[in-house]
């Protein structure tokens, strides 16, 4: 496996008025080519921050306190705005969540999808329009060597949306970073943009970071998923491991919270409290306060990652040995019963 | 909670044209037609695009409609003037949750002047201390506290936002709340704790809503009956586990094939069923009960078929 991204011990302060901002918290993870890697979290989790320090697009108040962010081996966080500016666009490429506001409305769209080819290689003009064309009727616009003189507003959402994936595989990224790519879109719509996702990276063997806070759209896209909460990532493992046996009580929130269709339930389960400041962030487990399930230890000592496989594992003291067996929510049980099976065998917490 | 099936609302034959006769000419409404019955949660669904926003706001009298009506209470609110004490009277009886908490609260203003604005306009309080004493009861009411009143929006996250626009539209006692995609701007865990807050007010106080949302997962806990639009039209309309279980318009059956589960199997397996609005739309179709309290715009050729299909 060739790997890809490797982010390790990154922490990320902001300066503000207020004080300093602990936005990212010593976050490790890392993407092989050709698979997804879903980011979870809530708004101020630090995923979007995460993803802009990948893309070496931090504000000029982020202070990077410790770690490196290696994309192809290359190390990204000492590169200069000239090296960056060649890499983006290039080997990484982000979607971004409002294709109303990525694209520019003054520009035919065949400019704009052209505009990494011209920028990074020596494609004539020529020949980076036909191109555009081609990718274009890649991600699905009908008709799209007559379209190419069209404006943004001329497009529907989900085909502006399609516009923007054009925008960034067009020099066939080895990175992919979707940040919330169909929040803004509808369900029907959504749909089609995350199939369109997985078909083009079965085409092009891209590797794809999928930030989102839906849990519905992370089991079909991901291969792996990564928890975050202030700041901090707090479990991850493979999309089965994540969805049929959670180990973090965070984790198990927000299952919990999803409304499913086919629920009978007649309340819906609310996680209850609001995150962190990270202007001062707890000591111990920052979940802690939230947590039903919270012992002494999470107030004084913040849980060290504790392995459930080798490819899953989760900071929380309830997996610590010493820990009391707890019970966890019905719709946990449910989901780890599922994993039992799957697994064949019942030996499970 | 359906306690009796007195409709509140009555949406007869609703037509709603913007720029008529002009070059663009949006055909927003197309003769909708429906009830909404004291005490219960009507949700409304579709994409954007499909008028459900544009009925929200006919039914508190935003715009004059171009043809068709709708009583309130059995009053035809088209015909309410602007100023007089029935229109005061009605706007106190409706109330507006809007989707974006950032853009519906006045920055510049404190959360008690917020919250107590429609108390001032409809002369429910008579002293500053009644004032303060009523703006701490609706914060209690919706689960934040008095200490938050002398603050100001942007002192509050998204979640709490919402709050204080459910405490401002509470406090004129209202009978019928419409709630314009309140949760869609909010993050998973905090929609729940909006929708339950909803859910909660509506059993102490008997209020009838209509739950406007694109997210029909969220909108089957929250609704007794679900309204399904498309181009303008009510495509279907029945209780929400008739809608959830046994759809019978093309387009409910794509809008549910569509919505994800946080399940990796269930997923895996999904297949969208596509849609294509000219085998379902226009032509000599009409809302019909094809069953027992379920409508469904069909011709009569396929009204025929759905019954037979039971």
């Amino acid at each position: 496996m060739e790997r890809i991204l490797e982010v390790k011990d990154l922490a990320i302060d902001f300066a503000t008025y207020a004080g300093t901002v602990h936005a990212i918290r010593h976050v490790d993870f890392h993407l092989d080519k050709g698979e997804t890697l879903a980011i979870v979290g809530e708004s101020g989790s630090g995923k979007s921050v995460t993803m802009r320090t990948v893309m070496g697009l931090l504000a000029n108040n982020a202070r990077v306190v410790s770690g490196s962010v290696k994309l192809a081996g290359e190390d990204i966080l000492h590169k200069s705005e000239k090296a960056l500016n060649q890499m983006r666009g290039n080997e990484v490429a982000m979607i971004f969540q409002d294709p109303m506001t990525s694209l520019d409305p003054t520009m035919p769209i065949g400019k704009q999808v052209a505009e990494p080819l011209l920028l990074h290689t020596k494609a004539t003009r020529a020949h980076a329009m036909k191109e555009a064309a081609r990718v274009l009727a890649l991600v699905g616009i009908p008709d799209a060597q007559a379209r190419l003189k069209d404006y943004p507003h001329q497009f529907s959402g989900g085909q502006r949306q399609r516009i923007v994936i054009a925008i960034a595989i067009i020099n066939h990224p080895k990175l992919l970073i979707a940040d919330e790519p169909t929040t803004a879109l509808d369900v029907t719509v959504q749909a089609q943009i995350v199939h369109l996702l997985k078909d083009i990276q079965a085409k092009l063997d891209t590797a794809i970071i999928f930030i989102t806070h839906d849990l519905g759209v992370v089991a079909g896209i991901a291969d792996r998923v990564a928890v975050m909460y202030a700041g901090k990532i707090i479990e991850y493992g493979t999309v089965d491991e994540i969805f049929y046996n959670p180990m973090h009580p965070y984790t198990w929130g927000l299952l919990e919270a999803m409304p499913t269709l086919s629920a009978t339930r007649k309340r819906l389960f609310a996680i209850p409290g609001t995150p962190p400041d990270l202007l001062t962030p707890p000591q111990g487990d920052a979940f802690a306060p939230r947590n039903p399930y919270a012992m002494k230890i999470d107030q004084e000592q913040e849980p060290p990652f504790f392995a459930v496989s080798k490819t899953h594992a989760a900071a929380t003291w309830l997996l610590h040995p010493d820990a009391p067996a707890v019970d966890p929510p019905a719709e946990i049980k449910r989901r780890k019963q599922i994993w039992a099976q799957k697994e064949g065998n019942h030996d499970y917490r | 909670m359906i306690t009796d099936k007195t409709p509140l609302v009555q949406v007869r034959h609703l037509v709603q044209t913007f720029n008529a006769g002009k070059k663009d000419e949006v055909r927003a409404l197309q003769d909708v037609s429906f009830d909404i019955y004291k005490g219960e949660t009507l949700g409304l669904v579709g994409e954007s695009g499909s008028g459900k926003t544009t009925t929200g706001r006919a039914l508190i009298r935003l715009y004059q409609p171009t043809s068709g009506e709708v009583l309130f209470a059995g009053q035809d609110i088209a015909k309410l003037k602007n100023g007089s004490a029935q229109m005061l009277a009605f706007r106190r009886q409706t109330q507006m949750i809007f989707q974006d908490p950032y853009a519906s609260l006045n920055p510049r203003m404190k959360v008690k002047d917020i919250i107590a604005e429609g108390l001032d306009i409809h002369h429910l309080v008579h002293s500053p201390q009644e004032r303060d004493a009523r703006v701490a009861e609706l914060l209690a009411e919706v689960g934040l506290n008095e200490d938050h009143a002398s603050r100001y929006p942007h002192e509050f996250s998204g979640g709490q936002r919402q709050r204080i626009g459910i405490a401002r539209a509470l406090a004129v006692e209202p009978q019928f709340i419409i709630a314009d995609e309140p949760i869609s701007a909010l993050d998973v865990s905090i929609q729940a704790q909006v929708v339950n807050l909803l859910k909660d007010i509506q059993d102490k106080k008997g209020l009838t809503y209509l739950f406007i949302a694109h997210d029909l997962s969220m909108v089957k806990y929250i609704s007794d009956r679900i309204a399904v639009m498309h181009n303008g039209r009510l495509v279907e309309l029945a209780s929400a586990a008739e809608v959830y279980h046994h759809p019978l318009h093309p387009y409910t059956k794509s809008l549910l094939s569509a919505i994800p589960e946080p399940d990796p199997d269930s997923e895996r397996q999904r297949v969208p069923i596509a849609y294509d609005a000219r085998q379902a739309e226009g032509g000599q179709r009409q809302l019909v009960e094809v069953l027992p309290a379920h409508y469904v715009y069909a011709t009569a050729a396929e009204v025929a078929a759905y019954r037979q299909s039971n």
